[in-house]
């Protein structure tokens, strides 16, 4: 069995787990094995909809102490799911939990991990990973020498294909014991957007944006063609009061959309890690010798501060992004 | 209270990846080393708890005689040993975070504090799996740390905000951008380093879970173009283009 811990988010399974099992699916079908669903938390409810993307079997663990995310007590039940249904391979999305729960789950069960993956296959009965190493300047191909074999999924990498599966219910126990840790709470971030990492569309603003005031023009845009802002680490470090959090590159986010629109950014090989994985990738900037040129599909050499009030007005008038 | 600090020797970002001849691995030739900086974030937390309420922070790092700069770097910010497994710490998250669990165990670490992830590699495997080998609580991708009694509260990143972890020591966190702004080493420090040793040790013999098979360059992107005109007509081309050509809305 394939086994693929999935999140729910108020009541519905997040993208990047349906992209997730999605990707189980595809791998099951061509190994000629089954796919497992797997949901923890006070209320699973919602789960069932991991039949639309193949699930055989939705294994469900509710109980109030799962309510809030446990690192030991999360990998626990992960790694006894896949002793108990005799997976060889343990997949999640490589989200915030997937990140954390499923390399202690893969060292619980002497299982090797390939973590933020782009590309999976099955080859002689086993698992074969594709990610990017040196933050997209190389790609490894990862093969494994353990029983179970574990991975986490880049979000927007796997299409979430719908495709029907059985999708028999059965709970299963919630670990026993004292959690050696406990999410306490959340603290959400104002504006409460999607985070970059799942982002479709984003605008990003470098050292050409001069101030951090200045990103508002970019959030105008972002708003019309519905996307996210970021920022590169030149105007992230600038002491203009932009979070962290907002920082695309080899010390911040990874991210993979599908269009990435580079504002004032001239393409740092530092910045460039970050985002070169990005589908599309538009450059503004005023420096027809800036490298982010040479990555762009499609460049605008000019004064953003004009380009891009034009972009939000041209797209408002087009009907951009109110789909 | 004991504080074992694990860092990494990684390329610097600036670095030009080239393959070498095994097909397989990093050419080193060229590769200028440093520091994991996540690594760094982690020090400087081990460094300011040392200040605060007083602590015994040991350095580690697996790998060969070139990780010992590392170490030197570390005994000269703070640290007070520093301890080399000699090994390959550049491959298998598993099998680096099981001989740092064979050198830890039994040691007494109250807490144990690296990098959220090693650079380059970009695993973020390594300090949940060591948490688990050890049996102990972990809090990863952490900006904010206080310890209490026995216990710590840390303040992870995750989508769209952070979240407070609450647990009991001894505990695994490992550091992001954010957590601390690390300093850099006294001449005082260089000197004080200068006089201590680094202990050297072989690397527990352990199994490993995965390894990279084949490196490979990412293809060229294809080549652009250029949109003419004024900033109206730019983008007004650019968001045809988008629509008709790359079917981006």
């Amino acid at each position: 069995m394939i086994l693929v811990f999935c999140e729910l988010k108020d009541g519905q399974i997040r993208k990047p787990s349906a992209e997730a099992l999605s990707e189980g699916r595809r791998l099951a079908d061509a190994s000629g094995k089954k796919v497992g669903a797997l949901f923890a938390g006070a209320s699973c409810a919602g789960a069932a909809e991991a039949a639309k993307f193949g699930a055989d079997v939705i294994l469900t663990a509710e109980a109030p102490t799962l309510a809030s995310y446990s690192s030991d007590a999360f990998a626990t039940l992960l790694a006894e799911a896949v002793k108990a249904k005799g997976a060889s391979v343990l997949l999640a999305a490589a989200t915030a939990v997937g990140k954390d729960v499923i390399p202690r789950a893969a060292a619980r069960l002497g299982a090797g991990y390939a973590s933020d993956v782009t590309g999976l296959s099955m080859v002689d009965g086993k698992l074969q990973a594709v990610r990017p190493v040196y933050a997209g300047k190389a790609f490894a191909t990862t093969t494994f020498s353990s029983a179970v074999q574990t991975a986490t999924t880049r979000p927007n990498v796997f299409p979430a294909a719908e495709k029907a599966g059985a999708g028999t219910v059965e709970a299963l126990a919630a670990p026993a014991g004292d959690f050696k840790s406990v999410v306490k709470e959340i603290l959400a971030k104002a504006g409460g957007k999607v985070d970059l990492s799942e982002a479709n569309v984003i605008v990003s603003g470098g050292r050409g944006m001069k101030d951090g005031a200045n990103f508002k023009i970019l959030e105008e845009l972002a708003d019309a063609i519905g996307g996210v802002v970021g920022a590169s680490r030149a105007a992230v470090d600038a002491g203009w009061g932009l979070p962290h959090s907002m920082q695309v590159g080899q010390t911040g986010k990874v991210v993979s959309p599908t269009l990435y629109i580079a504002c004032g950014i001239s393409g740092a090989i530092q910045h460039i890690a970050g985002m070169s994985g990005s589908k599309f990738i538009v450059a503004i900037n005023k420096d027809p010798e800036a490298p982010i040129f040479k990555l762009a599909n499609y460049g605008i050499v000019g004064d953003l501060f004009e380009v891009v009030p034009e972009l939000t007005k041209a797209a408002k008038a087009m009907g951009i992004g109110s789909n | 209270m004991k504080i074992l600090v694990a860092l990494k020797q990684v390329p610097d970002t600036e670095t030009r990846i080239k393959v070498a001849a095994d097909g397989k691995s990093l050419d080193p030739a060229d590769v200028k080393w440093i520091t994991s900086p996540y690594d760094e974030y982690a020090l400087e937390e081990a460094i300011r708890i040392k200040e605060g309420k007083g602590a015994e922070v040991v350095a580690l790092s697996v790998g060969g005689d070139t990780a010992k700069e590392v170490l030197k770097n570390a005994l000269a910010l703070g640290a007070d040993t520093a301890v080399l497994l000699k090994g390959d710490g550049q491959g298998d998250a598993f099998a680096v975070a099981q001989m740092i669990a064979t050198y830890a165990k039994d040691k007494g670490f109250d807490l144990i504090l690296c990098g959220n992830k090693g650079l380059g590699g970009d695993n973020a495997a390594m300090g949940p799996m060591l948490a688990e080998l050890l049996g102990v609580a972990q809090a990863n991708v952490v900006v904010k740390l206080e310890l209490g009694e026995g216990t710590f509260k840390a303040e992870r990143e995750v989508e769209g905000g952070s979240e407070i972890v609450e647990g009991a020591l001894p505990a695994v966190i490992t550091a992001q951008k954010g957590l601390n702004e690390p300093r850099y080493a006294s001449l005082k420090g260089i000197m004080a380093a200068k006089k201590k040793t680094i202990e050297e040790l072989d690397a527990a013999a352990v199994t490993s879970g995965a390894h990279v098979s084949a490196l490979t360059l990412p293809p060229e992107r294809p080549a652009g173009r250029l949109l003419p005109g004024d900033a109206a007509g730019q983008a007004q081309a650019l968001l045809q283009a988008l629509k008709d050509e790359a079917k981006v809305f």
